[in-house]
């Protein structure tokens, strides 16, 4: 069991869609952590490296400063079956990318852009995932 | 520049999804597990992500061209293709089994878990992988 948050959870959503409006207005480019993380591997094309750099490190960092200047640690479960993560972490690197985006490329920046590519793909990951969990933790 | 504003947006972003509590992937995978320990927490994040990007999105479109950049540079493709349902529907497999995705399992690289570090670097490979496999596809001939 998880809390339900609804008031934390429209403001975190808030800010990371704030997030996504600065970045386009200065730069211009879409906000989706797929993207911008695996343009750190090579190869390298449109000279934007230190920018992914840079927002990469501030999403790794966001714990840490939240801890500084709330004094609450970010609590997490995560799996500890190793290999079951590392074969979701394989799944998730290769259809994201291969896909052209993840929750926030396609879930916040396209569907905020109505665009049908994403809303076609948040349909799907959304569905694949649902069944996912579905026989993970009820058909097993 | 654009290193210290990026750095100072990706902070701000991974502020949200640790607020948010999408940080971490038991909320994800509850939010996912309708028949179950359902929380809907998430739909709540998409919510307010969504409504600030589309009303923003607006305004900044209006301008002729961003900050620090000569053009907007949006995504250009509007066809519904076997990669794209393809790829999605990979994504939603490994996230419905980890309960990370991309930007989540970066926020938990310094919180410690074993897990996560069973996942991240697979993450990279996969779209190594993909980015591999794409170019490929593009330059062979049509």
């Amino acid at each position: 069991m998880t809390e339900f948050t609804p008031i934390a959870s429209t403001i975190g959503g808030i800010l990371i869609g704030l997030a996504a409006v600065l970045l386009i207005a200065w730069e211009g480019r879409i906000a989706g952590i797929s993207g911008i993380a695996s343009r750190l591997l090579p190869p390298y094309a449109d000279g934007a490296f230190p920018s992914h750099l840079g927002f990469v490190l501030g999403v790794v960092a966001a714990p840490l400063i939240y801890l500084m200047a709330s004094g609450n640690e970010v609590l997490q479960t995560v799996s500890s079956n190793l290999s079951l993560m590392a074969i979701a972490g394989l799944l998730v690197g290769f259809g994201s990318v291969y896909g052209s985006g993840c929750t926030s490329g396609h879930g916040v920046c396209g569907l905020s852009r109505l665009s049908m590519r994403s809303l076609f793909a948040t349909v799907t990951f959304m569905t694949t995932a649902f069944v996912t969990v579905f026989i993970v933790r009820h058909a097993s | 520049m654009s290193f210290l504003v990026n750095l100072a947006l990706g902070l701000l972003f991974g502020i949200g999804l640790v607020v948010s509590g999408m940080s971490d992937p038991a909320k994800v995978l509850n939010f996912l597990d309708v028949t179950g320990t359902w929380d809907p927490s998430l739909a709540f994040v998409m919510g307010g992500a969504v409504i600030t990007a589309f009303v923003g999105y607006r305004l900044v479109l209006k301008r002729s061209k961003p900050l620090a950049a000569a053009a907007f540079q949006l995504p250009a493709k509007t066809e519904i293709d076997w990669p794209l349902l393809l790829g999605s529907a990979i994504f939603g497999i490994g996230w419905g089994l980890g309960g990370f995705c991309p930007g989540p399992a970066l926020t938990a690289t310094t919180l410690g878990a074993a897990g996560t570090y069973a996942f991240l670097p697979m993450m990279f490979v996969g779209m190594w992988l993909a980015r591999a496999f794409a170019s490929r596809r593009v330059a062979a001939p049509a």
